[in-house]
């Protein structure tokens, strides 16, 4: 059994890669705005977008310009998304008549589509209105991702240009990112999805008699179109309640397996685009090779975890794994292990298993990754973004121990791009720790637990993790729609998106207007698997030294008790 | 800054036309003629009416059939409205009860011995709270039960659980599995 689970781990590895470096290769083409097999299709398409929308994809913005772009588009969008839900009842295609949300529920389900969290405090299939869903929701799954992956790109520019005072147009960034990449490949996958029996049409709920006479009601919609784009854009966000556990979201081995690349693909493809676009490729592999260090530690530490099992729940005589509790019996424990770390390294957020029903220490890993800031590939963009904000940190702490000035790709790093990372690294962090402390203060926070005994705090700073690290999942046994819940976490997750694609896009600008100077010989190099270790370390001691304390009184120490046979 | 907007909110409309309208209509349209009966839910029928998803659990508590796994959706299982997971976490006293609450029906509904093992699956409720199969595992020990309820003889009742149960897809994708719904319906036809 075990030998099958490393058969099933190492052919998606190895898919995935094959997959992703020459996805990466073309994503760079379509970022320099260069010739690909697309072109006669989607290049009138974008002419014609500009056209309708006034916008001259040719001028050039600084840092400022651009972010105000995004900005703008992202609070438009936050905006009519919250209109939309509230005025849903008297809208059409809503064959089950669901009325429009309460207010809170409908602000927080826009801040939380908006910022590509997907964080959702309602169940979808008895919540949303198919118009909702796809007008609404699949929008924001598609323009978030969009919007991500534009803030890397004109990272990237930042730092490759010599003495530039523009780091490109975010409208074309945008445009072309959904033209060339999210939409086709979407399709694609969503029609492998329904292959595989993921449903897609716009007919009422069904109600059958079942075959023992009684009454159940199938939940229908367009679910694959939306499946597939949730979770190619790192979002995370299910038609259903259940998310990728539901048979209608995720019915067979082969549809997780998709679904598992479609989450990866771009956040691995980043590295190699970013690479490309460095004339550099070496600087690609580096932050690629990480990145997979951080997702071999979490991944080993989940399915360890899980395949230990639960002593409490083995001993009342069991065969088979004593954890599946919240797991599916097509998955099992190695596909929904592999499935929980790989849905919190990116910050997608999609569950095909319950994670408040993971093993403590399984808990763990998914929990520490959205801490570490959604760096361990990360979100669509996000994740790069991030984890260049860490090599900056760790070009850094080379430099203070070789004794020169740091650099990172023939450019300087000074004190406004340090404080800009550190405030990138430091605000996230604050917003989890403090508002779980607020949470665990007030009754308003303590009275949506579900599980008692050290799990309880578990589930708040899960949480906050997931709301401010843009993730999504949840130890859902909390009840989080409640007017507490759904402002502050919409708060974490305004902070968690917008503080660091403000400060990137500084440095952004910043970075470009200062001079490339070639490699001497005493330039410390951020190529080769040293570096990549380092940078590692640093993601992890940084988030260490923030995070042990809580994870002590939360996970650790349910685990050390569980083992010792004690239950709450 | 009113210009920004502008162009923010006329992109956004054109997004929402094309991924938001055009995009899921088309996927909906290209599903309907390539995979007409997955894009509807993988319906089955019985006497030209629909009795269920094959990709959905149903409940079954008639010792004639075999059992799916305990549910978390909805009040009393199986709500396909209202999928949803217990969210029990692995210390928590009541979900501890539960489960070995559950592992003695199954040793009592089965005249297993008293401390006979139980397949794990059989005692836990699913993610979705919808899980349409059972382990290999949690078929066999059903089968004298059903055998019994039925008049059959417990060959029959093997053959066809040897028969429902699925491998790895492809040999080695997902885990093996008897879908629930389709074994039920199989005994009925026997």
């Amino acid at each position: 059994m075990m030998s099958n689970d490393f058969i099933q781990l190492i052919v998606f590895f190895v898919v995935l890669f094959a997959l992703a470096i020459p996805l990466g290769l073309y994503m760079a083409k379509v970022f320099q705005g260069e010739k690909t097999f697309l072109d006669p299709i989607m290049g009138p398409l974008e002419a014609f977008i500009y056209r309708i929308c006034g916008i001259d994809a040719q001028k050039e913005m600084n840092w400022w310009e651009y972010a105000l772009s995004l900005l703008a588009f992202s609070f438009v969008g936050l905006f009519t998304l919250f209109i939309l839900q509230l005025g849903q009842g008297y809208l059409p295609l809503n064959p089950q008549g669901f009325g429009g949300l309460k207010w809170d529920l409908a602000w927080n389900t826009a801040v939380s589509f908006t910022t590509n969290t997907n964080w959702q405090a309602y169940g979808g299939e008895s919540t949303m209105s198919y118009l909702s869903q796809m007008a609404g929701l699949t929008v924001h799954n598609f323009v978030s991702a969009a919007a991500g992956i534009a803030v890397v790109v004109a990272l990237i520019r930042g730092l490759s240009r010599h003495q530039a005072k523009t780091i490109g147009n975010f409208w074309a960034d945008l445009t072309r990112t959904i033209l060339w990449i999210l939409l086709p490949i979407s399709l694609v996958g969503g029609m492998l999805l329904v292959s595989q029996g993921v449903i897609q049409n716009l007919s009422p709920y069904l109600t059958v008699k079942t075959l023992q006479g009684a009454n159940q009601t199938l939940a229908m919609g367009p679910v694959a179109s939306q499946e597939a784009i949730k979770m190619l854009g790192t979002n995370g966000g299910g038609f259903m309640n259940a998310n990728s556990a539901h048979p209608f979201e995720n019915p067979t081995p082969f549809s997780n397996l998709v679904e598992m690349l479609l989450l990866l693909l771009i956040p691995v493809g980043l590295t190699f685009s970013f690479g490309k676009m460095l004339k550099d490729a070496k600087q690609g592999k580096v932050i690629f090779g990480a990145m997979l260090i951080l997702l071999v530690l979490t991944l080993g530490t989940t399915y360890s975890a899980e395949i230990a099992g639960n002593p409490l729940v083995s001993k009342i005589g069991i065969t088979g794994s004593s954890v599946m509790e919240g797991k599916e019996v097509r998955f099992g424990v190695v596909n929904s292990a592999l499935w929980a770390t790989i849905t919190t390294a990116t910050s997608c957020g999609a569950v095909n298993a319950m994670h408040d029903s993971l093993t403590p220490l399984g808990g763990l890993s998914p929990m520490l990754q959205m801490m570490l800031g959604e760096v361990v590939f990360g979100g669509v963009g996000s994740g790069l973004y991030a984890m260049l904000l860490f090599v900056i940190l760790t070009v850094f702490i080379i430099g203070l121990m070789v004794g020169r000035t740091p650099e990172y790709v023939g450019k300087k790093i000074e004190s406004f791009e340090m404080k800009m990372a550190i405030l990138a690294v430091l605000i996230p962090s604050a917003c989890i720790l403090l508002g779980s402390a607020l949470a665990v203060l007030i009754t308003a926070g303590t009275s949506s637990i579900l599980n008692p005994g050290p799990h309880g705090l578990s589930e708040m700073l899960y949480a906050f993790s997931s709301a401010t690290g843009n993730n999504g999942s949840a130890f859902a046994g909390l009840n989080v729609n409640t007017v507490f819940y759904n402002i502050i976490l919409s708060v974490c997750m305004l902070i968690g998106r917008f503080s660091p694609i403000v400060l990137v896009l500084a440095i952004a600008g910043s970075m470009a207007g200062k001079k490339i100077t070639p490699a001497g010989a005493g330039t410390f190099q951020t190529t080769g698997g040293l570096f990549s270790g380092l940078l590692a370390g640093v993601v992890l001691i940084v988030g260490a030294l923030t995070f042990f304390p809580a994870l002590a009184l939360g996970p650790i120490v349910e685990h050390l008790l569980m083992l010792a046979g004690k239950a709450f | 800054m009113f210009k920004t907007m502008g162009r923010a909110f006329r992109l956004l409309l054109a997004m929402t036309l094309l991924t938001g309208i055009v995009y899921p209509l088309g996927v909906t349209g290209l599903a309907k003629v390539v995979f007409p009966k997955q894009s509807e839910g993988s319906l089955v029928y019985k006497d030209g009416q629909p009795i269920g998803s094959v990709l959905i659990g149903q409940n079954f508590s008639d010792p004639r059939y075999f059992y799916s796994r305990p549910s978390a959706a909805g009040k009393d299982g199986y709500d396909a409205a209202s999928s949803s997971g217990s969210n029990l976490g692995p210390t928590n006293k009541a979900f501890l009860d539960s489960v070995a609450q559950r592992a003695e029906k199954v040793r009592t509904e089965n005249e297993l011995s008293a401390n006979a093992s139980v397949p794990g699956d059989l005692i836990t409720a699913s993610a979705s709270g919808l899980d349409p199969h059972i382990s290999p595992d949690a078929a066999q020990i059903q089968i004298a039960r059903v055998a019994k309820a039925r008049n059959l003889s417990v060959q029959q009742v093997q053959a066809l659980v040897d028969q429902y149960t699925e491998g790895r897809q492809f040999g080695f994708l997902g885990e093996p599995r008897v879908n629930v719904l389709k074994i039920n319906i199989a005994l009925d036809s026997l």
